[in-house]
């Protein structure tokens, strides 16, 4: 240590009354590498400019050196609590290019895992909200909830997190024998934790004073901001992919898509945003029963398909409802093995830019709150 | 105060008798922040239905032992912009509020350590030097997020002050003495005659019954806000402000900080018990009713008080800043006046 530092101030150069303030890139409720410029009027919001890039792996460029198949493990790792619904958009898109169709029985294990894993989004999104509200203990609830979904993702594919199981033409390996008790016992499991959860955090008087009212998305800004998701649904934009556009075999199920409706505040307050997460995890759950009901238990999992995947020249653009929202694929293939260009519509970043939009005039600790809500995942922000 | 005459007899100097007597607050203190520690660990686990530790030590009994011996290993930094002298002064002022309040807490009603006749209002100065230590901490760290959590801490401490001396106050209506002794020993009798249900005396009290039950949980709200707890844990509310005022703090002072809070709970707790719950009285009257059962009776009190603090911290969330002045200038303040007034009319009255 040498001498003192001494930091020397221009006084007249200093605005008295506005404080800028560095929230992150290293701190608890950016959710991430996530680095917020704020300018506060004592604890009011004047001004949020976000930064990312802290988390940039070069996505796109990997994927252009990749084969079809080596793709998939990089998908993973964009949003990396919601993968199995990452992988989705991506296999379907080559596969439509293949022209190839998957068997029925792998038709119905994509739709329980997408649904299973986005029950498992939700309740971090859920959790990690309650935990910008100060509420520890429901975050743990969750997390131990979300550990028996991951079991099941262990027992399907050997990882917990990044699985590389849904394979173009197929699967990476068939489910597990009891795999269909398994899923119906979780899926009264997360009922039973999300009443629990309602009666502790979701109409908890505090909480709703802290979240009611809160960082209002119009729809009309929802809608020209491209959000999507639970963030545009808690807006009451009734627009969910697997309604509107059925992809997959959506359109077999029967289930609701929840939208915002201002119950204790505002159509369109972070409560809102919150509350639309909880009642897609009980939608999730309704079509997991079907189809468990409906899934056929013999058949094989990976269709046949050539050594080296070549889809025909041309381009495609896939996409499919993420537990964020709106996720897409746009793939260029140049009739090689490798694609010549991947680009992804990353629907954490989408979401995000609306934040400087809708945290204006808010407190500090809304603004944090606000963030929760939103509900971004760095990996798919800076891909 | 036989023990501490006692005391003073046995050691014929009265410096060293002196010395003496304090430092058996000071025992107190860290064996109970071992065990609070040991009971916030332990009940946040049973109620997230995690084991807590259960390493070191059966049953994770040395735990918090463990924790101290890592932060007195941990390097002690100082930033260097900070203020030096406010920024390591910080920690042991906040600390002392807290111990300078044990001087006149009684344990028994052989051991209070200083038997003045204005205790309460004794607690309630000295607590307040608490603000000091957090904004020179605050202020002297140079650090943003340490500047917010101080001025936040301080409208907090001090707007719930008030509710809180008024709902104290009423107690030393109703007991004619701010001495701790005799607010005491006017709670003799059983559950009944506690002030929480009133006080000593005929059916009349019935008038003021629920006066003192809202005022009870008026204190308890504002011990609340006092101590930095969940809900009013603003000041280093840790989604928003890092870690507030203690932010830059690392090693043996955030210990001292960690201390404090928890020396702050058991004041709070105790004053709650002595105030409001019988102090060191027996709940069954004269049953288990003595000098040794004090002591037990009212550590039993202030520890119950102590986990409720414990309970709510991990069942709710946190409140905003501005909520917080609502709650403590337009909930608490004039329902504590009312009461206060309907007291004082009572005893007026009488």
């Amino acid at each position: 240590m040498g001498e003192k530092k001494r930091i020397e101030l221009d006084y007249s150069k200093i605005e008295s009354d506005r404080m800028r303030l560095n929230v992150g890139p290293q701190h608890p409720s950016t959710h991430g590498v996530l680095r917020l410029e704020v300018e506060l009027d004592g604890e009011i919001v004047t001004e949020v400019v976000p930064h990312i890039g802290y988390l940039h792996r070069c996505f796109e460029k990997h994927a252009e050196k990749m084969t079809y198949p080596q793709v998939i493990p990089y998908i993973d790792r964009m949003d990396y609590v919601t993968s199995m619904n990452n992988e989705l958009p991506y296999v379907m898109a080559v596969e439509k290019m293949l022209g190839i169709k998957v068997p029925e029985k792998v038709e119905y294990i994509r739709v329980i895992m997408c649904e299973l894993n986005r029950i498992a989004s939700h309740q971090i999104a859920v959790a990690t909200f309650g935990l910008d509200a100060g509420a520890f203990t429901p975050f743990l609830y969750f997390f131990r909830d979300r550990e028996y979904i991951l079991a099941i993702f262990e027992k399907a594919s050997g990882a917990r997190l990044l699985f590389n199981y849904f394979w173009i033409g197929g699967l990476s390996a068939d489910v597990h024998p009891t795999f269909k008790e398994d899923v119906l016992a979780i899926v009264k499991q997360v009922r039973k934790t999300n009443k629990e959860i309602e009666d502790l955090l979701i109409y908890n008087k505090i909480f709703i004073e802290r979240t009611a009212n809160v960082g209002i998305l119009p729809a009309d800004v929802a809608i020209n901001y491209a959000c999507s998701g639970p963030v545009l649904r808690g807006s009451g934009v009734k627009f969910d992919l697997r309604k509107n556009e059925p992809y997959s075999i959506y359109d077999r199920f029967d289930f609701d898509i929840p939208v915002g409706m201002g119950e204790v505040g505002t159509v369109g307050d972070s409560w809102d945003r919150n509350i639309v997460r909880m009642r897609e995890m009980e939608q999730s759950c309704r079509i997991i029963e079907q189809a468990v009901a409906q899934m056929p238990d013999e058949g094989d999992v990976q269709e046949k398909l050539p050594k080296r995947i070549k889809p025909p020249k041309g381009d495609i653009y896939m996409r499919a409802e993420n537990p964020k929202g709106d996720l897409g694929f746009y793939i260029v293939s140049n009739g090689t093995d490798k694609p010549e260009r991947v680009k992804a519509r990353g629907t954490s970043f989408v979401n995000l830019s609306v934040l400087p939009e809708i945290s204006k005039g808010y407190m500090f600790a809304d603004l944090i709150l606000i963030l929760g809500s939103i509900d971004i995942v760095l990996g798919e922000v800076d891909r | 105060m036989e023990t501490i005459n006692f005391v003073y007899n046995l050691i014929p100097d009265q410096f060293i008798a002196i010395i003496v007597i304090c430092t058996i607050p000071l025992i107190f203190l860290i064996v109970y922040a071992l065990l609070a520690i040991l009971g916030e660990l332990k009940i946040s686990a049973w109620i997230q239905e995690r084991l807590g530790p259960m390493r070191t030590g059966p049953w994770g009994i040395l735990q918090p032992i463990a924790e101290v011996v890592k932060l007195i290993q941990k390097e002690d930094l100082t930033p260097d912009t900070a203020n030096k002298p406010l920024f390591n002064l910080a920690p042991f002022i906040i600390f002392m509020g807290a111990y300078a309040s044990f001087a006149v807490i009684p344990f028994s009603r052989y051991f209070i350590p200083s038997d003045i006749n204005i205790g309460l209002f004794y607690i309630f100065a000295v607590g307040s030097i608490a603000v000091i230590g957090i904004v020179m901490g605050g202020w002297a760290s140079n650090n943003k997020y340490s500047l917010l959590g101080a001025m936040r801490s301080v409208a907090q401490i001090i707007s719930y002050e008030i509710p809180g001396a008024m709902a104290i106050l009423s107690v030393a209506v109703l007991a004619s003495s701010l001495n701790l002794e005799k607010i005491n020993i006017a709670q003799e009798g059983g559950i009944w005659n506690w002030f929480v249900f009133g006080g000593q005396g005929s059916w009349d009290k019935l008038w003021v019954v629920p006066f003192t039950l809202i005022l009870s949980l008026i204190y308890l709200i504002s011990s609340l806000a006092e101590t930095n707890r969940t809900p009013f844990d603003i000041p280093e509310g840790e989604s928003e402000l890092v870690a507030g005022y203690h932010t830059e703090y690392s090693g043996m002072k955030f210990a001292m900080f960690f201390f404090a809070e928890y020396a702050n709970m058991f004041v709070v707790a105790a004053v709650l018990t002595i105030t409001f719950f019988g102090g060191w009285n027996s709940p069954f009257g004269n049953f288990m009713q003595g000098p040794g059962w004090d002591v037990f009776w009212f550590v039993g009190k202030s520890f119950f008080f102590v986990i409720v603090q414990i309970w709510l911290r991990w069942t709710l969330p946190r409140l905003r800043v501005d909520q917080l002045m609502y709650v403590g200038w337009k909930v608490l303040l004039p329902f504590s006046f009312i009461c206060f007034l309907f007291i004082s009319l009572f005893r007026m009255i009488n």
